[in-house]
């Protein structure tokens, strides 16, 4: 099987430098894990907050170069039509990637006052802030990238068919690009600086990303179960709705403590509660249509990844549910619980998404329908194990927390800060071990790049083609949806 | 190609559930930012000129040297340190003392133990943080921290 547009090819350079950095991002949390342990460990050659900006920001970078790759792929698709503009996809690409190596290799090769100063964060300070450690010119150079891959994408939906798909991928990734330019708005005021900074951090994370996760899922399934695709964009759009319908005023769970007016606390509560109706929506919608599938997709892999993906979601919402509410938050805010969900959360959501995008996307690509049985199997051992790892990081972080609040804040006879680290020493060490298993999962995802590169039984694919050659045929037989 | 039939009440919920609870949080949002004035934080009648100028430099100092990126502030940010909204109580409002630890890092700093970069700080801009981090105090935040370790 070969690509239905040549122009989606590019995504596969995406995915590469996706993947590059996402082994970026978890070397140095390896590092930064093993600091929290010997705390003078790469002191101060590479000091904690360094190895943490590199960590988190190439994760940034990474889910929107994989983000950026998806839509490559699935808008010329879903428009029936060749990208506009093919090349500005490539130029995009390097840019882009530019900017991401160039910034990670600036946080380590200097004092990030030096960097600072260097990049004149003087006459527009925009530095400094939890996920937003850009420099100004890199924020400045993200934006205009991102502006231009949004127009372009739009500008290929406009000249093709018009689909939900389409529809919800574009208003997820250009609302996502228009919060960013926020970033370039910075208070002294710090209450306002708070403020507005979850203006994206958070409708990133719980709106306008889910919003590009959701489409993704809803492609995959498209395209791997034969669904007719009226059912599944009905879904889409319901999901999309309960996204942003609780997402947006949901926002209120971080104005508890940062010196906003009071009735933050029960909007965001009430709002944050909610915000588990759409995770829960996703797995009724995934397991409904994969269990009513018309036929078996010979990648068997990928449906696992997006299994993967809807359950771990949920389970990052309930975590993120039950440390939320007021009472309980005024106890665990900015300890290590916050740490844990982050960590469930943002692998269970977009790091696992990607990888099922591109476990779906990947081998035809490469020109074949599926990966061999071996390298699929290969795959989804690495699935386990980076999910068991992450969710095993996730519990001791968790445990971490709870002993956190209680010798720290809860106790009458509260304990210092750097007290209370040392004896909760053992469970760092428990996660660092989870984190090798981590590395371990994520060198076996790359193996089974390597393996197998021989295409799927042939006998599979004829069968699988003869069902699934036309979608418009199958959407008669689905009316009972 | 696609029916719209049965698409199109999905889609309704979607555009008109986003458009009204966007609007209602504009509302909210418009209101928080006139509250936060109201409530004479920096900017306002509470302070003096001189003071917010000393404010703001300190915030620069704070962004431009990654403080964020292992303390909390107001419970944001990294944990590999201690929340620093609570400092000034925390010390008794001793400010030499706390000048004096942060210009002698990492100083015999025990081996294996965490320890704060040598930042080279002038005393103006130890000065200027120091008056940023009282500043954060002085927020009011539902009582938040729970207590002033943080």
């Amino acid at each position: 099987m070969s690509l239905q547009y040549h122009s989606q090819s590019v995504a596969k350079l995406y995915f590469f430098g996706a993947i590059l950095l996402f082994i970026i991002q978890i070397a140095f949390g390896l590092i930064i894990g093993l600091q929290y342990i010997i705390g003078d460990f790469l002191f101060p050659d590479l000091p904690f907050n360094i190895g943490r900006m590199v960590h988190t920001n190439a994760l940034i970078f990474w889910i929107f170069l994989g983000f950026m790759g998806t839509a490559y792929y699935i808008v010329p698709e879903e428009a029936d039509t060749e990208l506009a503009t093919p090349w500005l996809a490539y130029v995009i690409f390097w840019l882009f990637f530019l900017t991401a190596a160039a910034t990670l290799a600036g946080y380590v090769l200097m004092p990030y006052a030096q960097l600072a100063a260097i990049t004149k964060n003087d006459l527009l300070p925009t530095m400094g802030r939890e996920f937003l450690e850009q420099p100004t010119i890199v924020k400045i150079s993200i934006a205009a990238l991102l502006s231009a891959f949004c127009l372009q994408i739009w500008t290929t939906i406009v000249k093709g068919r018009k689909t939900g798909i389409n529809v919800a991928i574009f208003i997820g990734l250009a609302s996502t690009t228009l919060l960013f330019f926020i970033a370039f708005y910075n208070p002294t005021n710090l209450i306002l600086d708070k403020f507005y900074r979850w203006w994206i951090i958070h409708l990133w994370f719980e709106g306008t990303w889910e919003l590009v996760l959701t489409a993704i899922l809803a492609f995959v399934l498209l395209k791997t179960t034969g669904t007719s695709r009226e059912y599944i964009e009905k879904w889409l759009y319901l999901i999309a709705a309960m996204i942003f319908i609780t997402g947006i005023i949901g926002i209120g769970h971080h104005y508890y403590w940062i010196g906003a007016p009071i009735y933050w606390h029960w909007w965001g509560s009430v709002f944050a509660a909610l915000e588990s109706i759409p995770l829960f929506m996703m797995i009724v919608f995934t397991f409904n249509t994969i269990y009513h599938r018309h036929h078996d997709h010979p990648n068997q892999v990928s449906m696992l990844w997006l299994i993967g993906t809807v359950i771990m979601t949920f389970i990052g919402g309930i975590w993120g549910f039950i440390h939320t509410l007021p009472a309980i938050n005024y106890y665990v805010h900015g300890t290590q619980i916050t740490s844990a969900y982050t960590h469930l959360a943002l692998y269970g959501s977009y790091a696992i998404i990607n990888l099922a995008m591109i476990s779906y996307s990947m081998p035809i690509l490469r020109g074949y329908e599926a990966n061999s049985e071996r390298a699929q199997i290969l795959e989804m051992w690495s699935f386990w194990l980076m999910t068991i790892a992450m969710s095993f990081i996730a519990i001791f972080v968790t445990i971490a927390g709870v002993l956190q609040v209680y010798m720290q804040r809860y106790t009458d006879t509260p304990e210092s800060f750097m007290a209370v680290q040392e004896r909760i020493v053992f469970f760092y060490w428990l996660r660092e071990l989870a984190g090798i298993i981590f590395v371990i999962g994520i060198l076996t995802y790359i193996i089974s790049f390597f393996i197998g590169r021989n295409r799927h039984h042939d006998h599979h694919d004829n069968h699988y083609h003869n069902q699934v050659h036309n979608e418009h045929a199958h959407h008669e037989h689905n009316q009972h949806y | 190609m696609i029916k719209k039939s049965n698409r199109n009440w999905s889609q309704g919920l979607f555009y008109g559930g986003s458009v009204f609870f966007l609007t209602i949080f504009a509302a909210m949002a418009f209101d928080t930012v006139l509250s936060i004035e109201r409530r004479g934080h920096i900017g306002i009648s509470g302070l003096q000129p001189k003071l917010i100028q000393t404010i703001a430099k300190g915030k620069a100092v704070w962004e431009q040297n990654n403080c964020n990126g292992c303390h909390t502030l107001l419970g944001e940010g990294a944990l590999f340190a201690s929340e620093l909204s609570p400092l000034y109580q925390r010390y008794d409002g001793n400010v030499e003392m706390i000048k004096a630890i942060i210009k002698n890092r990492p100083g015999n700093s025990m081996q294996g133990s965490r320890s704060m970069p040598q930042f080279n700080f002038t005393e103006q801009e130890l000065d200027a943080v120091i008056e940023f981090l009282k500043y954060s105090a002085e927020i009011t935040t539902a009582k938040w921290p729970p207590h002033q370790e943080g």
